[in-house]
Order: structure tokens, then sequence, then C-alpha cells
């Protein structure tokens, strides 16, 4: 497509306090946009604002505070229809026939249900339990249960469990993202906080380096519809494997990993050439209906000699509960399900801000959809898709949950500042590139460390939250809806997440 | 009917706290009613009036063989569509209103019915259920048919709940339960945190043979609520010991689990206190946790638990709640506080406090042929 | 003891060390003070990150090792170097500028100060208002830790 020449002015711009600037150069050194510079004539720092992503490196590491980041000022006429965003984009597609591409999750905004639910606690008629002197378990099975007890010669419950189960000490892992998308010292991170902490990451669709099979325990290996980095010894190095047929940010589309990013250590981990472009197809080839996908399983877990339970993970579509069903009944042990707030590396805007559905509905149907029909055992639910704290986490185990998926909440802790840029490999935080000078920024013993605080300082407030209940087990809050009451929502709404309103006396 | 309405159970969840006691002679000895009665009366500020009851077993030995149910008719017009529905399914071989003492205590009392029932036969053929579960299913559909107008309260072989809006000790005097002797009571005072006034939301709570009386508010109770309801109970009273009674009903009677590990599960030790213990107590514990995660009671609750041959008493794995048993030559007590065991038996030959989630539970002896 | 490390993989060679101990051995603490201490300033830190020469890629900060057996101790011809508590401190009052030290310390760790007249080099911050290591404190990728690692 011939390109002309574009005519946009900067999305933000570098401001500069010169009376405190002491022209270290550390933003300079710091900037992988190249938006800054040192002019000796002038002996001042200059910016070149058109290149900022706003990304708070500069910002964060001027150690005299003289840099902030704002919106341009400058603005188009105003207008309540033609927003400056959409006139931007539609500007940026005239110049060059292109799909709108972004990263991360959606920043439009739409409703947060989590936001609109309330706790409750314990007042006279029940006491509540203090975490700090009485035990307060968080200890989750992820896995099926349905299985009708045995007994040996002598009458004894045969206490093995057919099914493979996941162990966690708290319910909440690290989403799917691949070693390609985030870089190795960003999976170095995820893998050593996930043994830590008892819980696990997930490898995403980009294969497990062969440094992290180590980690095995704590890793939950992924197969997506473009089979990157799956093999045998894969298969068999995690706690679980999962078959992505949906992530939440880009429901109905495959990923893509542009070929910058495909250098030795990701062309070798992957199974794909170097500098090539990693393109998984929308859908699996194999799984044109429900029971493909039954026999993807038994493969799976035929390859893995019944070892590892199979999740499938989906993304959150308007029939979400009829699929879970039908996944419920296809062999699979558990079930993922990613909202459509839920991050990437790399989507098309329009998919990204228009396909899909709120977690927090679509958790509430299916769970309650597999208990109509009498199901909910046969499968664990896990979701994930813009999980902020540790009240979402409660909120979602109390809607039905068993456990929950972090991804953007984990990339934060690393250092992530939502810039939205993943996709042009320039990173400055060291987690989405695979630019050598730039992976070094994360290190990962520092990095872990925050992800154990992390998850530690949301483990602590879990249990808070669960002793105010006279609750001292997690699964005495899983699908506990008498628990959650909403505000602000309508009866639809309330009808659809099965709670009652903040008032109501049941 | 006064203007303003009142929620009944199952239309609002009630939080009560509560005075529980029982008696069990091991030996099959059947005692009239007049001890559970005092000893429940003795702990009177533990309930509030409005709400009290009794389960009594061996009560009907000339029926021993036959469903017993205790139906309200909080609506006479209800009794013939309810009686409709019974002979539908039914055979009736005794039929009759229960007996009471007027009293000024007791107002507002329902038409109290009694069927000795069995399973008509070609109903049960052709449902293909075996003959407990058919008539459980038969005792739900009447509970959620009629607009709770009318209500069966009791459904177990040789044995009875009487329950109503009062006092507890009232209670016992207006059913006049002194006419009836048992090998085993129950008896629970009820303090609801409102006023609902529906004698079916009174306790003991029962399904077939399975009465229990309970005292606690348990933070479970939506979890454990939507894990049983997968599975054809339906929580119409919206009480907690509704609630316990099926998970009971349910590891028993479907799961085949023994009452033992039935509290196992319900009342499951700590993951600490598991990983302490040896491999094969640790495995089983760590088997029925996974397997049965919701339906671990969370909360305050002291329960007994009666059924045909035995008393169960069971409390949270906290100890949130009081819970005192003894024993005397062959009989059993258990109550709230000791003072209502001491007040009808002053000796006794051990008195002891059971461990946070330690079930008691004791069984007719084996040559009993009293019963 | 405890000694300042440089753990080089991670070393990003944004100089942001430099400038805090310069600050720190200028009596700066709060980034207020680096503006007044250091704007407009050539800064003279007692720390070093050298950028590698091929396109910068490989970066290493140098500082004090705080030998068990200094060099720089045993050549100074004032008195004005000494081992206390472990730490190699240096007393300019003592100091004659004969910079013999600078040509025996193996690492090149001290140096002429700003007006070339006396030596400095890092104290570990102990002996000025930040009381710590400024370096380690706000390296950006704990590339400087200040930790014990036993007998070296």
């Amino acid at each position: 497509m011939e390109q002309g020449k574009i005519y946009l002015s900067p999305e933000h711009e570098v401001v500069r306090d010169n009376d405190k600037c002491i022209r270290c150069q550390v933003c300079e050194r710091q900037c992988a946009n190249k938006v800054h510079s040192y002019d000796a004539d002038i002996d001042k720092m200059l910016a070149c604002d058109e290149n900022c992503v706003n990304c708070q490196r500069c910002v964060s590491l001027c150690p005299t505070h003289a840099l902030k980041i704002r919106r341009c000022e400058n603005r188009f006429r105003e207008n309540n229809n033609w927003n400056e965003t959409k006139i931007r984009e539609l500007y940026l597609q005239a110049n060059s026939g292109g799909v709108m591409l972004g990263a991360m999750g959606t920043p439009l905004d739409y409703p947060t249900y989590w936001d609109h639910m309330l706790i409750n606690a314990s007042q006279v008629t029940n006491p509540s339990i203090d975490p700090l002197r009485e035990p307060m378990e968080t200890r989750t099975f992820l896995g099926k249960k349905n299985q009708k007890p045995e007994r040996d010669a002598n009458g004894k419950i045969i206490t093995k469990f057919k099914s493979p189960q996941i162990e966690l000490d708290v319910p909440v892992m690290f989403s799917a993202m691949s070693y390609g998308s985030i870089s190795y010292n960003a999976h170095e991170s995820l893998a050593r906080a996930a043994t830590e902490l008892g819980t696990c990451y997930n490898t995403g669709e980009g294969g497990l380096h062969e440094d992290f099979y180590k980690y095995g325990p704590n890793t939950i290996v992924q197969v997506a519809s473009g089979r990157f980095g799956v093999h045998g010894d894969y298969l068999m190095a995690g706690a679980a494997i999962e078959i992505k047929m949906g992530q939440g940010a880009k429901p109905g589309i495959g990923g893509h990993l542009p070929g910058r990013k495909v250098g030795p250590d990701v062309s070798r981990t992957r199974m794909i050439p170097e500098g090539s472009d990693a393109i998984s197809p929308a859908p699996h080839h194999d799984i044109y209906s429900i029971e493909d996908l039954r026999q993807l399983v038994y493969s799976l877990k035929e390859a893995t000699a019944y070892t590892k339970p199979v999740i499938v993970k989906i993304s959150a579509v308007h029939n979400v509960a009829a699929i879970a069903s039908g996944i419920a009944r296809s062999g699979a042990d558990i079930i993922a399900i990613d909202g459509f707030k839920g991050g990437t590396g790399a989507a098309p805007s329009r998919i990204r801000d228009n396909v899909g559905i709120p977690i927090e509905v679509a958790l509430a149907a299916v769970d309650a959809r597999l208990r109509e029909e009498g199901i909910r055992d046969n499968v664990s639910v896990v979701i994930g898709g813009s999980i902020h704290s540790s009240s979402d986490v409660v909120k979602a185990i109390a809607l039905g949950a068993d456990a929950v998926y972090i991804g953007t909440a984990s990339l934060l802790a690393l250092g992530c500042h939502l810039c939205r840029s993943c996709h042009l490999n320039k990173c400055n935080w060291g987690i989405a590139t695979q630019e050598p000078d730039l992976v070094k920024r994360l290190n990962p013993d520092w990095g872990y460390k925050r992800l154990v605080n992390l998850v530690s300082a949301w483990k602590h407030e879990i249990m808070e939250m669960m002793g105010g209940m006279g609750i001292n087990s997690i699964e005495a809050l899983r699908g506990n809806h008498l628990m959650l009451r909403g505000v602000g929502l309508n009866e639809k709404e309330l009808e659809l997440l099965g709670i009652k309103h903040a008032g109501e006396n049941i | 009917m006064t203007s303003q309405h009142i929620p009944l159970e199952g239309e609002v969840r009630i939080p009560s706290g509560c005075a529980i006691s029982g008696i069990f002679h091991k030996d099959g000895t059947r005692e009239n009613g007049d001890r559970i009665i005092r000893s429940i009366e003795l702990m009177h500020d533990r309930s509030n009036g409005l709400g009290g009851g009794f389960a009594g077993y061996g009560i009907y030995p000339e029926y021993k063989d036959y469903y017993a149910l205790h139906v309200f008719y909080l609506d006479a017009n209800f009794q013939k569509d309810a009686e409709n529905f019974i002979k539908e399914h039914f055979e009736i071989a005794n039929q009759g209103e229960i007996k009471t003492r007027k009293m000024p205590e007791i107002t507002n009392a329902p038409k109290i019915w009694r069927y000795f029932i069995l399973p008509l036969k070609a109903k049960l053929d052709s449902s293909e259920l075996d003959e407990r579960e058919y008539t459980a299913q038969c005792v739900f559909s009447i509970n959620t048919k009629f607009d709770k107008k009318a209500a069966v309260f009791s459904s177990g072989k040789n044995m009875g709940v009487f329950k109503a809006n009062a006092f507890p000790e009232d209670v016992g005097r207006f059913y006049m339960l002194d006419d009836y002797e048992a090998y085993a009571w129950t008896a629970h005072g009820r303090y609801p945190t409102n006023t609902p006034g529906w004698w079916g939301g009174a306790h003991p709570f029962s399904l077939l043979d399975y009465s229990i009386v309970h005292n606690g508010e348990i933070s479970s109770y939506d979890a454990n609520r939507r894990n049983v309801e997968m599975f054809g109970y339906k929580c119409s009273l919206m009480t907690d010991t509704e609630v316990i009674t099926y998970i009971f009903d349910y590891l028993t009677r479907k799961e085949g689990l023994t009452l033992e590990e039935a509290c196992d599960v319900v009342s499951a030790p700590f993951w600490s206190t598991i990983n302490l213990m040896p491999d094969d107590k640790k495995e089983y514990y760590t088997y029925l946790r996974k397997r049965y995660h919701a339906l671990l009671i969370n909360g305050p609750f002291s329960v007994i638990l009666g059924f045909t041959g035995g008393m169960l008493v069971l409390g949270d794995r906290l100890k949130l709640r009081s819970m005192v048993v003894a024993e005397h030559g062959g009989t059993f007590y258990g109550a709230s506080e000791e003072s209502a065991i001491r007040l009808i038996q002053p000796e006794l030959d051990r008195v002891w406090a059971p461990d946070a989630g330690e079930a008691v539970i004791v069984r007719l002896e084996e040559r009993s042929s009293k019963v | 003891m405890r000694r300042v490390f440089v753990n080089e993989e991670w070393c990003l060679g944004c100089h942001l060390c430099e400038y805090h101990c310069a600050n720190a051995n200028m009596g700066g603490v709060t980034a207020q003070d680096m503006v007044r201490n250091l704007r407009g300033k050539k800064i003279h830190p007692r720390i070093r990150v050298e950028d590698g020469a091929d396109g910068g890629k490989i970066n290493f900060a140098v500082q004090c090792r705080h030998c068990y057996d200094p060099m720089c101790v045993k050549s100074c011809i004032a008195g004005a170097l000494t081992v206390e508590d472990g730490v190699v401190t240096h007393n300019p009052d003592k100091c004659v500028g004969c910079f013999t030290c600078v040509l025996t310390c193996p690492y090149g760790c001290v140096m002429p100060d700003g007006d070339g007249k006396v030596v400095q080099k890092c104290e570990l911050c102990l002996r000025n208002k930040v009381g710590a290591p400024a370096c380690a404190e706000h390296c950006p990728n704990r590339a400087i830790v200040y930790e014990e690692r036993g007998t070296l």
C-alpha cells in the first residue's frame, strides 16, 4: 500500500524541568525509542516527542524528578462523536492501509463488574476468624473431582485419585505469556516465583526454554493452534497441559509474534526459523467441533500416560456457558476462561476492543450452567482477564471460580507501565522484548521477588477477607454467592451474576 | 393475615443461635419424653420462643416398617391436594391427626397430621428409584408444590419429629411427648434473629430417618447448598440445618460413605494437622478434602444427628459452639450445656467436651432386642 | 562485613550510581540536594561505570573492594589511608597528594578528587548523610548490591 506523509501531532509530550535537570543523560541511555538526546552546544537535553510511548522508564529513573510525560495538549476540534482516538486511528489507517495493532488489554471504559460487587463479613451471630491466630487455608486442587469413592477388599477407601490434579498453595496462577512475546528474564521470574509460591506459571504458546524444564512441577505447558515448541518432552515437563482455543483479548484469531522478536533462542524454543513471523492459525485445524476437541484432549492424555490434567482455555464469548458445558464433557480436567479485558502481546485493536464478554458474567454463567447440568465437579474452572487485586480474587472465587490467572498484574509487578507497545520489541522495562540490552533490564533475581511479594500480599489479604466472612478454608468460599452483593447493578445483571443487591436480606 | 408480609424460611436466610440436647440408650431401653423436655427447658435462655422441637426414635413399634409422615397443613384447603398426592404415590396404612394439648403458650397451630405409608409397588418400580430415594423425592415434591402451606416435617420409619413455633418445653407438652417412648431423643430450642413465625421452620429438620438439631450459623452455606443441589436436593428452607441434613444424606446414602467418613468430610482437619499424620491417614484425609471440597462446613456449629439405631454428635473444626457429652451406664447424653445433662442425670460415669471437629457416634448394642 | 558488589550481568550502563555517589559525597541525600549539588557541574564520583567498547553494550561498574590487605593503605606515605572496621578509609587532612595509592590500587578505585590536590575513594557512604552505599540503594536493576558474601 502506498504510504503518504502523515501529519499527526505526537500523542505524548515530554515535559522537562530544566531547573532540575542535571544533564546526567540517564533518560537518553534508557530510552530505546530514542526520545531524549543531549545537545552539548546549548548544554540541554532535547526530546523527540513523536517517539515517546509513555512507558515512564525515563520518568522513573530520572534522579532529580525533572521529567513528566503528559498527553499532548494539541487537540482536534472538539467532537464527542468523532473523538481524538477515532480520528487519529482513521488517519493512520488511511495512511498505511493496515490493521490497527495494539497490545495489553482494552483501554476502553467497559463496566468492571468486580467493582460493583461487595463482600460480606460476620457480625455477632457468627464470629469472624483472625488469620494471624487461626489456620486459614488457601490450598486448592484443580482437576476432575467426580469419581465415586471405591473401596479395597478391607472396605477402606482407595485414596489414589484417578484424575491427575494440580495442587496450588494459593489459587492465583500466572497467565499464559509466551517466550517470544515476553523475555527470557520475564519467564525466569515467573517460573521461579511460581515455584516459591507453590503455584503455576504458564508457558503460553511459545514452547519451554531448555533452561526452565527444572521448574516443570510449577509449569503449565500450552498447546496452541500453531503447535510452536510442542514435543513429547515438553508435554511431560509440566504440571498440566493447556489447550489454547482462544484468548480473551482476541477471540477468534490466533497469535502473531513478529519476526523481529524471533532470535536464536526463541527460534530454537519454538522450533521455527530465526526471523520468521510466528503466526498461529485462528482455529486449531484439527478442531472444527467439540468432538474434535475431545480427540485432542485424549491425544494429549495418551501422550502423557494420563498423568497430566488437561486444561482447555477459551475466551469469554456470547455462548460461553454452552461451550463450557461441551468442554466439561470432553474429558478436559480444567476449563480456563479468559475475559475480554485480558491482555495480549499484540492484537488487532478492533478485535481487542470489541469482541467477547466480561469475565464476571461469563464465569457466573458457566458456573451456573455446569451446576444445572450437575457436572460442575467434572472440571475445575479457572478465570482470567483483568484481575486487579486480591478482592477481585475473592469475588471470583465466591462467584464460582476455583482459581484465577493473572497476566497483566504480574507484568506490572515486573515493572510494566502499560504503555501498550509490546509488539514493538522495544520494551524499556525488559519484559516484552528480545533485544539483549533491553532484556537485561529485568533482573530475575529481583523480578521473581516482586512477584512473590505481590502474590504473598494478595494471599494475606485474601485470608483477611475470608476470616472476616467466618471462613477458614477457601473451598467454603467457592461458589458462595451469599458472600457477594451487587451495587449499582440492574436486575438483569444481578440475575446473570446470581447475586442479590446490597441491602437485600437473603 | 397481617398486612405486612414477614418472610418465611425459604424466602429469607435466617441465622439463629440455639440450644440442643440428646439422650440415647445403647441397650434400646425406651423412655418417654419427660426427661428430654426438662433438659431442654433448663436452657430456656438459649432460645427465644420462636421455635422448638424434638425427634424420637423407636416411637412407632407397631408401624415400624412404614414411613411415618408428619405434615403441617397451614392452610386446610391444601390438605386434600396433598393427600391426593400421597395417595397417588403411597399405600396409606393409617392416618389421623396428631394428638396435641391445648395450651395458651401455643398459638396459631396448623392442622398436624400423621400418615403411615409405603410406596405403591407399581409406581416405585416404574420410577426405577430405590424405596428411600422414591420417598425422599416425594417429600421434596410436597414441600415445594403447595406454597409452603403443606409441609412434611418428618418422614422416617419408626421415628418422628415434633416441632412448633414456641419455646421447646411448651412444644414438648403440646405434643404430649410423655405418651411416646423412644430409645433416642433429641431436642432443639431456637433463637432466630428475626421473627418468621413459621412452624415448618422450627427444628429438628429431618429427611427420611435423619433428623438434625443444630446450633450455629455456617458461613459455607451457599457453597454447600449449591453443591448438594446438583444432586437433586432442593434447599427450600434456606436453613443451615436443612443443608447439613442433605450433606449427610448425600454422603452416606448416595456416595456410600460411613457416618464417620462423612464427619471427616464436613469437619475435615486442617492441612497443618493432616501434614503431621502418618501416610495412610494423610492420604485418606487428602482424598476426602479433594473429592468433597465443596462439602466442608465452615463457621460455627454443633449438631446432634439422629438416625435409626444411632446418634452422632459433631462440632465445627474450630469449636466455635459449645457441646458437652456424657455417659452413665448404657445411656449417652449430649447437650449444649453440661447442666442440661446433670439436671436429668446428676451422677455421670464420664463427662467430656469433644475436640474441634471430633465426631462422637453411639449406636445400639448388637444384641439389644428391645427396639 | 557487607561490601558493595557489582553483578556486571545486570549493569545497564545507566550511570545513575555515579550521580548518586557524587551527590552523597557532596553531602546530599534527596533529589533536591542532587539538583543543588550537581546541576551545571562536572561530577567526581567514586564509582565509575565503564561502557563497553562495541557500541556500549557491555557495562562494568568499578568501585573500591575494601581489600583485606589493601595495597593503597600499605603504600600511603602519610598515614591518610587506614582500615577502620574493614572499611578502607581516607583522611584528606593527612593526605599529601602523592598519588602513590592511585598507582598501586589494582582496581583503579582510588582517584584524585575534583580539585586534584588529594585523593578520594569509596567509603561505603558510611561517613556521609546517606549512611549506606547510595550507588546500591539507587541501582535500578539490583546490579550493584551491598551484601555479606563471607571471606573474599
